[in-house]
């Protein structure tokens, strides 16, 4: 490796034949294009599919009504289930549950939103001072409902950024301000921004006690909200929240003389279920990329070894030659071997650094659902890299061995 | 130089085996100008194949230099190649995309000789050839007998015991063949052995010894007065 001569020899070789070389290392240069790009756009995945589960808390649990499909105790189906507030509290207070964060929805019908004239065709959701959490919610202004604000019905609202930006042009800060929901004035008294972004931005939160009282929403509620503590990792995160969703799920059904298989009655949507989903179907997606490369990576061996098993027959006079003049049998298959792992390496590098500085360059623009900023880690690559030019080693020698074991006499006829 | 005693060697070819070389026994002195005639089919190239490593006897001995060659691996036949012998082809075998210096530079390069002293050397026995002039020039474009001069540089550059010359002038017209049989005899006239296989008459005459092999066999071995190439250049 460190013989000076035998380098000088190589670039000899390299320099009179660029055809040949530039194709051996096109070949494997595409090779880990390919694979770096794939790799890339595997993470690009995962990034995405991340991003998408960090609109709510991940942990969260959430459950509606439905109407009913089967009959149970002597009850027709069809039959709309409403929740009261009697179920949230014994979910919350007498049941032995570990819950995090917990919070309740109310939705008033038929009502009308006002800014000074100007209508608001936004929904008002009467809630909880947990949703802020359970919505995955930050406060740019003031504050959220907070536990006093419900227990002394106070008419007070939260609006979003965007309600904001589309309504309240004419003031620096919509805090202190008031709308009028069915002509009732609510004093708004901050300003949330949600992460999952602006389509969870279309709302107007109240207290729920204020909700229920001047709506005529007695002790109704329209959607269920709960979440389990953090857990140590994924998995066990997906069983608590699994655990807690069928707690839950087996006291609502009782509760409301739900059929335990009924399909409709209660819907619930566990979040962790979903991510454990998309987690799997990434992490596939992305096995299916490296499947995908590594096939790539080894057509581009295989290149480099049929390449080099035509250089080998090319050049069998030129190695009868140089046997007869005194070439060992080792120095032949030095020479070529040499020849393909510094071609291997060189052009394994130039792909390596295309593909990286293209992801690098197009990466952070790339602006598609479920793909954000694919990248790929520089040790993965490196190792390719590695794998590659050991690869372009075991394809160059072969024909090398081969090429030395010719006979010399029969090496010389070769035409 | 060489002792051969007692050679023979066989060719497998199927069921059946050929055989080549019928007891040789032969030797040659330092200094001298061989020809091996023979027609074709006779053994004269697998004799020359045989004092040049590039083939295995099957019985009786060879001693080169004092050395007997015998049971040598490929590692150690190039080693003695590179040592003691040097080549001319008829095809010339010249690595095409090495220039004439590079070429003649080859076998030293085996030796472990320096770059710069490679490419010294090289350029001295290229102007002992007359082609000091063509040293940067690729092989195509050189003439057939500037390319065999280019040989047989090469085939000196490592300073070997003896040169091989197999069919030397075989691809040349008469007039270049004399040229290089005249390039052949100085050599051999600065105390250079030489051995030369040939069909042709004439090369054959320019030898001082020739050879005559049949079928396997040696039939006539006689030194002769040696006719100077010079005369018809």
């Amino acid at each position: 490796m460190f013989d000076l001569e035998r380098w000088q020899e190589i670039f000899d070789t390299i320099r009179k034949n660029k055809l040949r070389t530039f194709l051996t290392g096109l070949s494997v240069a595409s090779g880990i294009f390919i694979l770096v790009i794939l790799l890339g756009f595997g993470q690009g995945m995962q990034n995405g599919i991340a991003k998408e589960f960090e609109s709510d808390s991940a942990t969260s649990i959430w459950i509606w009504t439905e109407t009913t499909q089967k009959a149970h105790k002597g009850l027709n189906p069809g039959r709309q289930i409403q929740f009261r507030n009697e179920d949230y509290t014994t979910i919350v207070d007498k049941m032995d549950l570990t819950l995090d964060q917990k919070s309740a929805f109310y939705l008033p019908q038929n009502i009308t939103t006002t800014y000074k004239d100007d209508a608001l065709i936004y929904r008002v959701m009467g809630t909880t001072n947990g949703a802020q959490f359970l919505e995955n919610q930050d406060m740019l202004e003031g504050r959220f409902i907070t536990i006093k604000d419900e227990s002394q019905v106070e008419k007070v609202a939260v609006i979003s950024d965007k309600i904001q930006r589309e309504a309240f042009t004419d003031v620096d800060n919509p805090v202190g301000e008031y709308i009028k929901i069915s002509n009732i004035p609510f004093k708004i008294i901050g300003v949330y921004k949600d992460k999952a972004g602006e389509r969870e931005e279309n709302r107007i939160f109240i207290p729920i006690t204020t909700a229920q009282k001047v709506f005529n929403g007695a002790d109704k509620l329209d959607n269920l909200v709960f979440s389990s503590p953090p857990a140590a990792n994924f998995d066990e995160a997906v069983q608590q929240s699994i655990t807690l969703k069928t707690k839950i799920d087996t006291y609502l059904r009782q509760a409301h003389s739900i059929a335990p298989d009924d399909e409709g009655g209660i819907g619930i949507n566990n979040q962790m279920e979903n991510a454990k989903r998309f987690y799997a179907l990434t992490g596939n997606i992305k096995l299916f990329f490296w499947f995908v490369g590594l096939c790539t990576i080894i057509a581009g061996v295989v290149g480099v070894s049929n390449i080099m098993l035509i250089v080998v027959k090319e050049r069998t006079k030129e190695i009868g030659i140089r046997k007869a003049l005194g070439a060992k049998p080792w120095s032949i298959i030095g020479m070529i071997l040499h020849e393909s792992v510094f071609v291997t390496a060189i052009s394994g590098f130039t792909g390596l650094i295309f593909s990286m500085g293209l992801l690098e360059l197009i990466g952070p623009n790339i602006e598609v659902d479920y793909i954000v900023n694919p990248s790929v880690d520089f040790n993965v690559a490196m190792s390719t890299v590695f794998l590659l030019v050991v690869a372009g080693a075991i394809a160059g020698f072969f024909p090398a061995w081969r090429a030395a074991s010719i006979h010399t006499i029969d090496a010389l006829r070769d035409e | 130089m060489i002792e051969i005693k007692n050679l023979h060697k066989s060719y497998k070819m199927g069921s059946n085996s050929l055989h080549v070389l019928k007891g040789i026994n032969f030797s040659v002195e330092e200094g001298e100008l061989v020809a091996i005639m023979g027609s074709s089919g006779s053994g004269k190239s697998t004799l020359l194949n045989i004092l040049g490593m590039l083939d295995e006897l099957d019985e009786g001995s060879y001693t080169l230099d004092g050395v007997p060659i015998k049971n040598l691996n490929e590692t150690k036949a190039a080693q003695y190649r590179n040592k003691f012998l040097g080549f001319i082809f008829q095809s010339f075998n010249l690595i095409n995309y090495k220039t004439a210096a590079e070429n003649v530079a080859l076998p030293l390069y085996y030796q472990k000789v320096g770059r710069k002293e490679r490419h010294e050397k090289a350029l001295k026995y290229l102007e002992r050839v007359g082609l000091k002039e063509w040293a940067t020039h690729l092989p195509s474009e050189l003439s057939g007998g500037q390319k065999q001069r280019v040989a047989i540089a090469r085939a000196m550059a490592a300073e070997p015991k003896v040169l091989l010359a197999d069919e030397p002038t075989g691809a040349l017209d008469s007039k270049t063949s004399y040229e290089v049989m005249d390039l052949i005899q100085k050599i051999n006239d600065a105390g250079n052995t030489i051995l030369i296989v040939t069909h042709e008459p004439d090369i054959a005459d320019m030898c001082k010894r020739i050879v005559h092999l049949k079928d396997g066999v040696i039939v006539e071995d006689k030194k002769i007065e040696q006719v100077r190439a010079s005369q018809y250049v």
